[in-house]
């Protein structure tokens, strides 16, 4: 049988040096954040706060210098990941192509894309949104009816993509589309394009989720022609570069610290000599969270390694992000606390936020389900 | 795993292969002692691979020692080996020699307490501690006791003290031992890495390891027998119920091997001075709730047939169930993990988790 391959990792002086500095640098920055302000995680959008990041050189850390990178290691860029996790600092607006709109241009782009694009992500300037499910199409990914169809000089598309968060705020996507059909074999003729948002034939409505937040779009193509020089990697290999997309997507340690927030309240709220029911509560949650960082830090050990750890990220996104959702529902369980929004203290806040947003966890990025089915091929169960 | 630790676990598997058999299992629970097991894992140097050499150990570290009682746990092993070590380091750590043999440590509850007197140039031990592990059956106990105000680690002869036999759900001898003015082989002030309750931390730091191994096999058995078991003309590994109770077990069993590792491996980095409570009590906390809930998986995915004894399931089913809840439950080690974490106050969590 598989096993799959943790080892313990620890961090060279290096990362630890920076660590210092992006703490020093959240502090300023987020000087004015509430907990619940940092509640929202990787969820807060500001073009300026990510600049900043992109001034530090904190966006495509480990990218070649001669694509505005910074060549510096995939262990250093973890601790700017979970820095700004943990302190809630508002990443969005460069997270998405930071993690995988970047990497895949990298791995699959022309040359004349990655000079194109990667300085500015790196400069923290341009903000992705992915462009993967569609009405029909949620886990079954592979069955997106979106058409490119080739004409002089590109392709025109036609179709709706959904949940496209933050399409309304950023410039460009990465798209799924399928260039062919081929009768019973859905996974062939796919492609990937990089698609300017504000291109004519695009139109992108609102979706408002059960908290009344803004993120999530539909994003409806009506003859967009995207240019051919906008393809990415070779038509028809879609699926197979979806996929590494995907494991870069699922691979950081924001899929565990999405609740940290109600951990850090909760110790505010007990005290500094709680109860043994808190107590408890506390040690428990710590258990799970000093575990989870090890194995996260794990897979980015495997990824500067040059390994491909996409079955060791699946198991840490799946039993952390039941982790993240266990958080608010024990502490309901312990205080009973009403979660609040706009009024209350910041625990309630922070709880109201929390408890609201929690369902999404195990959705986004793969669902619950799919990555288990990924974990139990892994296992030779599949 | 670093080369060296691939070997050793490689080592480690065939020795237990060899002599862990299901035979021996059985036997181990009627009362015989698998002195051929015992005896291999000896000249292989495994009882005390993180000893130093000069103290009689193999020299090794106490990752080596990870590798050895993860592999222990997977394999069921019906033998002192934690308790040996644990013993050994003890004395180890407080400047003495260690003898071979096997070897366990008293008292294992933090509420029971033994004295040393002082008798002539030497010492004596009183007092009475349960459930000691093969209490019986050691050829020493190592001690933590109170010699006149000093806590000391004291060194006695298995045949030092009156036994009561008793066991564990695993049918692991667990025994109550009683000392009346007992001669004391060597004694020295407590000192080490395994801090002021060496016992009762380097118990739950053992323990998590062998739970760890424990999860393992459960994975690897239930992987096994859901891709053999054919029920409605399929393998039962075809169903997405049991593909997705699996991938949660292959979850917890990651976990539980990465906290205990890492305690290990911070037991390991800490000198006299440190302190590896805050890694041992999450691998404790960790480990044991993975235990229940694997053990839980396993036997589900098994059906009836992993409710029988013919069935090997639960030699590490019950020693999970006896293991998560000595050297302190996830009951304990979380509260005490709670406390420590709050007196350090809110905004202390995250730079104290990234610190270590």
């Amino acid at each position: 049988m598989a096993t799959f391959n943790f080892e313990l990792s620890t961090l060279p002086p290096e990362a630890e040096a920076l660590r210092d500095e992006v703490r020093t640098f959240l502090r300023q920055e987020l000087a004015q954040y509430r907990g619940a302000d940092r509640a929202r995680s990787w969820g807060g959008f500001n073009r300026d706060f990510s600049r900043r990041m992109g001034e530090r050189g904190w966006s495509g850390m480990t990218w070649p210098k001669k694509y505005g990178g910074h060549e510096r290691s995939a262990l250093e860029r973890y601790v700017v990941l979970e820095e700004t996790l943990a302190a809630g600092a508002p990443v969005s607006a460069h997270w998405v192509a930071d993690r995988q709109s970047g990497p895949l241009l990298l791995r699959f782009g022309t040359e004349e894309q990655r000079q194109r694009f990667l300085p500015r992500i790196a400069r923290g300037e341009l903000a992705f949104a992915i462009g993967m499910s569609e009405p029909d199409s949620g886990s079954d990914l592979a069955s997106i009816r979106t058409r490119a169809e080739k004409v002089a000089g590109g392709y025109r598309v036609n179709g709706t993509k959904i949940w496209t968060s933050n399409a309304h705020l950023s410039d460009y996507a990465i798209a799924l589309f399928r260039t062919k059909v081929v009768p019973d074999k859905k996974h062939e003729g796919l492609s990937q394009f990089l698609v300017d948002l504000k291109s004519p034939g695009i139109s992108i409505r609102p979706i408002i989720d059960l908290a009344g937040g803004h993120h999530f779009n539909e994003v409806h193509f009506q003859d967009c022609l995207v240019p051919d020089d906008m393809l990415v990697g070779k038509e028809g290999d879609g699926w197979k570069q979806v996929t590494t997309e995907l494991g870069f997507e699922r691979s950081g340690p924001e899929r565990y610290l999405s609740s940290l927030q109600l951990v850090i309240e909760l110790i505010r709220e007990a005290g500094q000599e709680p109860g043994e029911r808190a107590a408890a509560l506390i040690g428990h949650f710590t258990a799970h969270l000093v575990t989870l960082r090890q194995m996260s830090l794990s897979i980015a050990t495997m990824l500067q390694a040059g390994q491909n750890p996409n079955l060791e990220a699946a198991v840490v996104k799946d039993i952390g992000t039941t982790f993240e959702q266990e958080i608010p529902e024990a502490v309901h369980a312990l205080i009973g606390a009403e979660p609040r929004v706009g009024s209350g203290s910041d625990f309630e806040k922070t709880l109201g936020y929390l408890v609201q947003h929690a369902p999404s966890f195990s959705l986004r990025g793969g669902t619950r389900e799919v990555l288990r089915g990924i974990i139990a091929r892994g296992l030779g169960l599949r | 795993m670093n080369e060296l630790q691939t070997i050793l676990n490689e080592t480690c598997t065939r020795l237990f292969t060899d002599h862990a058999t299901t035979a021996v299992l059985e036997g181990a629970e009627k009362g015989e002692w698998p002195g051929a097991l015992w005896q291999a894992l000896e000249e292989n140097g495994l009882t005390l691979p993180q000893v130093p050499e000069a103290r009689g150990g193999a020299g090794g570290s106490w990752n080596d020692a990870f590798v050895v009682l993860m592999a222990a746990g997977r394999f069921a092993a019906p033998v002192p080996l934690a308790e040996t070590m644990l013993a050994a380091s003890i004395l180890a750590e407080a400047g003495l020699d260690v003898p071979m043999g096997p070897m366990t440590v008293a008292p294992v509850h933090i509420e029971e307490g033994l004295n040393l007197a002082q008798q002539g140039s030497g010492w004596t031990l009183s007092g009475r501690a349960t459930r000691v592990p093969w209490g019986a059956r050691a050829e020493h106990v190592v001690v933590v006791a109170d010699g006149g105000g000093t806590p000391t680690v004291a060194l006695v002869s298995g045949d030092s003290a009156r036994a009561e036999a008793d066991a564990s759900l695993a049918r692991e001898p667990r025994d109550t031992l009683q000392w009346s003015g007992a001669p004391v082989v060597a004694a020295a002030p407590l000192r080490g890495r395994l801090g002021p309750r060496p016992v009762w931390a380097g118990g739950a730091l053992v323990r998590s390891a062998q739970m760890a191994g424990g999860l393992e096999f459960l994975l690897a058995q239930s992987v096994k027998y859901v891709t053999e078991r054919k029920q409605f003309g399929r393998p039962l590994a075809a169903f997405q119920a049991i593909q997705q109770n699996l991938a949660l077990l292959a979850g917890h069993t990651a976990a539980a091997a990465m906290a205990a590792q890492q305690a290990f491996h911070v037991v390991e980095r800490t000198g006299d001075d440190g302190d590896p409570s805050f890694e041992i009590a999450v691998a404790k906390v960790r480990t044991g709730e993975a235990a229940g809930l694997g053990a839980g998986i396993a036997h589900q995915a098994h059906g009836a047939i992993g409710f029988t004894y013919e069935h090997s399931l639960h030699f590490v089913t019950r020693r999970l169930w006896s293991w998560r809840a000595e050297f302190g439950a996830e009951s304990h080690w979380s509260v005490a993990l709670g406390r420590a974490v709050s007196a350090r106050g809110a905004d202390a969590l995250w730079p104290h988790m990234t610190a270590r």
